[in-house]
């Protein structure tokens, strides 16, 4: 008989592990194990890296602390898994992180028939080409039979297809999945180009070229590449907590809020920074979370210009596209009310 | 049989029974649940998508022609046949370098046989990703640029894009010759059986090799001057960034070739060392007693017995050789896997892909083990 309870044992089990994931919703779950997965990229100064002392670093992981702060009131409780351009959509499809920040293009294939939703855009950027200043190329226009290099999975390696073939160029890719090996053979030499968002080769220049003064980028910006935080599909409430999450930090910048000086504003008499700080109102309650969830963004995590200043400004970027919209960029956060 | 629980005869069905229902409905509730899960999440699945568009350029389509334009199925089909160039190419050469290392391990010579074992010894000991950066890197990172290509013979370019090599140009002749070759080698085939009935029947050898060359050669060469002789001859040319003309090895496909015929050879070499130690000595000094000669005696009596025990641990050296080509992706050799990776990363359609992906390897592999197994047979002692 023995054999008989063991099998209907093991098949108990396998039920039980491959229950329908949607049963309960992320912001539950990321409640009761207490920390959220966070999503990002292997190593890409300014966006997600960790520093000497192993704490990661740069925009994206300052969403994922965002969310943290908005979730728990401490932006602490974050734990990364770094991710390449192959294994992004399937790690988050799958459930093994909550979100995904890693410079990733919103397109309307992966906002559809992947089942992921972006949030909105926390870097507007565009793709770009790199290459060794000793080649003396001043326009992608002249690099017809050049060798490239390409991550795989990226918008990058489509784009570049279509850029060529509408030049009617041709070109040799090396693709490789690792950043580190794909960046390896463009120093080699092993590649003419090496191509991907700009902002991807101001970083890597700034932060992994034996000489960054040896390799240009080429003034061609190929495509629209708007990079944003990614969540699954059928789960609105964790939406919208990711998605407001990001626009607090852009309307604290607007609303002149910092985390040095939010403090000073909590007893502000303009309504709008009383209904940000959770003065009044309860938007909190309407997203689930402590109503002081912005304040605590903002606390802990800084605006979205301070976390700019903090990691891209020192790798040489400027803000350009993204600055707010009230100084010219495309950065605008719908009405906090 | 009783059909009674006291029968262990029928004890033992109804477990079999219950046991592939439960597998059965395992594997329901996996599929229903995993589409029920795609569909809420409005996954996009089925396989509609090999049909569309790629858009993406691969790297080494030398099989089969492709363009970014060109159908995702398209795009796995190079990726299948840049697999098969890596996995043909590496199966034959691990065998002839293992087999030779192999051998030189037992020679006499005991510097050559302590060569020949640290070779292994190092080899296996090392892991195969690790032996492809080597190479790769070596390749890479040592070789000079297109501009300063090393020329080792004329024609013949060395860089860090690749090895050049001239080949005659293409010529509607050389497929005919080519089909004549292979006509040839089925025809010096059947002449050998027909060589053997009659030496067993006469006691005569026609001869043999003689005949046989005459078959291999004689057709393609009245072809080759019956077209006139073509003998242009395409040479690479260093023309903007790259090289372009003759015949190209990249050094992806190097590393993972060079590296994968060296990481199996040393296996190999140990297979096929055990094998011939496997022969006792008393059957080369039986052979030689009834007069055979030493090289009738390795491939009437010595090799016959050995291959009985090299081909079967041979056939799991090629499966791995196989799927180790996998590692391809690491390095960048856009191989099936390296290619589906892309298009699951690019539709979001991973059930598929690993579905292909599986179902690919599946029967590559099921497929070189029904050769070698069809070839064992063919080996095994018939009494
Ligand atoms: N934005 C593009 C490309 C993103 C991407 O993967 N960029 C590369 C090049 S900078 C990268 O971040 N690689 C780092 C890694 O693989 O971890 C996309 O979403 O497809």
């Amino acid at each position: 008989m023995n054999t008989l309870v063991m099998t209907v044992g093991v098949l108990a089990a396998a039920l039980a592990a491959v229950q329908p994931a949607s049963a309960q919703t992320t912001l539950d779950a990321v409640r009761s194990k207490g920390y959220v997965q966070c999503g990002v990229n292997t190593g890409l100064a300014g966006f997600s890296q960790p520093d000497s002392k192993g704490m990661w670093r740069g925009i994206d992981v300052d969403l994922c602390r965002a969310v943290s702060a908005a979730v728990f009131g401490d932006a602490a409780k974050v734990r990364y898994t770094p991710l390449t351009a192959q294994q992004r959509f399937t790690a988050l499809q799958s459930g093994e992180v909550d979100v995904l920040a890693r410079n990733t293009t919103w397109t309307i294939t992966r906002d559809t028939s992947l089942g992921l939703n972006f949030v909105g855009v926390n870097y507007y950027d565009g793709q770009g080409f790199m290459v060794p200043k000793k080649l003396n190329v001043k326009s992608a226009k002249q690099l017809n039979g050049a060798t490239v290099c390409v991550q795989p999975g990226t918008t990058t390696e489509l784009n570049l297809a279509d850029y060529f073939r509408a030049n009617r160029m041709t070109f040799k890719p090396v693709v490789i999945e690792k950043l580190e090996e794909v960046l390896n053979a463009y120093f080699a030499g092993r590649c003419d180009v090496y191509t991907t968002d700009v902002s991807g080769l101001v970083a890597v220049r700034a932060s992994r070229a034996p000489n960054p003064a040896d390799h240009v980028i080429l003034p061609e910006v190929i495509s629209k590449e708007p990079l944003g935080p990614v969540v699954r599909h059928g789960d609105d409430r964790w939406f919208d907590v990711v998605k407001w999450s990001l626009f607090a930090m852009l309307e604290a910048e607007e609303l002149g809020l910092g985390a040095k000086t939010i403090d000073q504003h909590l007893n502000s008499t303009n309504p709008s920074i009383q209904r940000f700080t959770g003065a009044t109102g309860d938007i909190g309650k309407a997203l689930g979370l402590d109503n002081r969830w912005a304040y605590s963004i903002v606390k802990q995590v800084g605006n979205y210009g301070e976390s700019f200043e903090r990691n891209l400004v020192p790798l040489g970027f400027e803000r350009g596209l993204n600055r707010l919209w009230t100084q010219g960029g495309l950065m605008y956060a719908p009405p906090i009310r | 049989m009783k059909l009674s629980f006291g029968d262990p005869r029928f004890r033992a069905l109804v477990y079999q029974a219950a046991a592939i229902g439960a597998a059965l409905f395992v594997a329901w509730y996996l599929v229903s649940n995993t589409l029920a899960n795609l569909e809420a999440r409005r996954i996009a699945s089925g396989f509609a998508f090999l049909g569309r568009e790629a858009g993406f350029e691969i790297g080494e389509t030398s099989s089969i022609a492709y363009s970014a334009a060109d159908s995702y199925l398209r795009a796995l089909a190079v990726g299948l046949a840049n697999t098969f160039r890596v996995a043909l190419i590496g199966i034959v050469a691990a065998t002839v370098l293992g087999t030779v290392i192999g051998l030189t391990r037992l020679s006499r010579n005991w510097l050559v046989a302590k060569l020949a074992a640290a070779y292994v010894e190092f080899i296996r000991n090392v892991p195969l990703l690790v032996q492809l950066f080597f190479w790769y890197v070596l390749i890479t990172e040592n070789l000079p640029p297109p501009r300063a290509a090393l020329e080792p013979l004329p024609g013949v370019y060395l860089t860090n894009r690749g090895v050049y090599l001239p080949v005659p140009a293409a010529h509607p002749a050389y497929l005919w010759m080519l089909v004549t070759f292979v006509a040839g080698i089925v025809s010096a085939m059947l002449f050998a059986r027909w060589a053997a009935r009659r030496q067993a029947l006469t006691g005569r050898r026609p001869p043999m090799l003689e005949i046989a060359l005459a078959l291999v050669i004689v057709p393609p060469a009245l072809v080759f001057l019956a077209a006139g002789a073509p003998t242009a001859i395409d040479v690479p040319r260093l023309s903007g960034f790259n090289f372009t003309g003759g015949m190209t090895f990249t050094p992806e496909f190097a590393a993972l070739t060079g590296g994968l015929v060296i990481y199996t050879a040393a296996f190999i070499a140990e297979i096929v060392r055990a094998g011939i130690l496997a022969i006792h000595y008393g059957q080369f000094e039986a052979a030689h007693a009834l007069g055979l000669r030493r090289s009738l005696t390795m491939r009437l009596v010595v090799l016959p017995q050995a291959l009985r025990v090299i081909v079967p641990p041979m056939t799991s050296q090629y499966l791995n050789l196989t799927k180790n080509s996998s590692l391809a992706v690491a390095i960048g050799y856009p191989d099936l896997v390296s290619i589906a990776n892309t298009a699951m990363n690019q539709t979001g359609q991973a059930v598929e892909g690993i579905i292909i992906i599986m179902a690919v390897y599946l029967s590559i592999s099921l497929s070189i083990s029904a050769f070698m197994n069809w070839y064992n047979a063919r080996i095994a002692l018939q009494r």
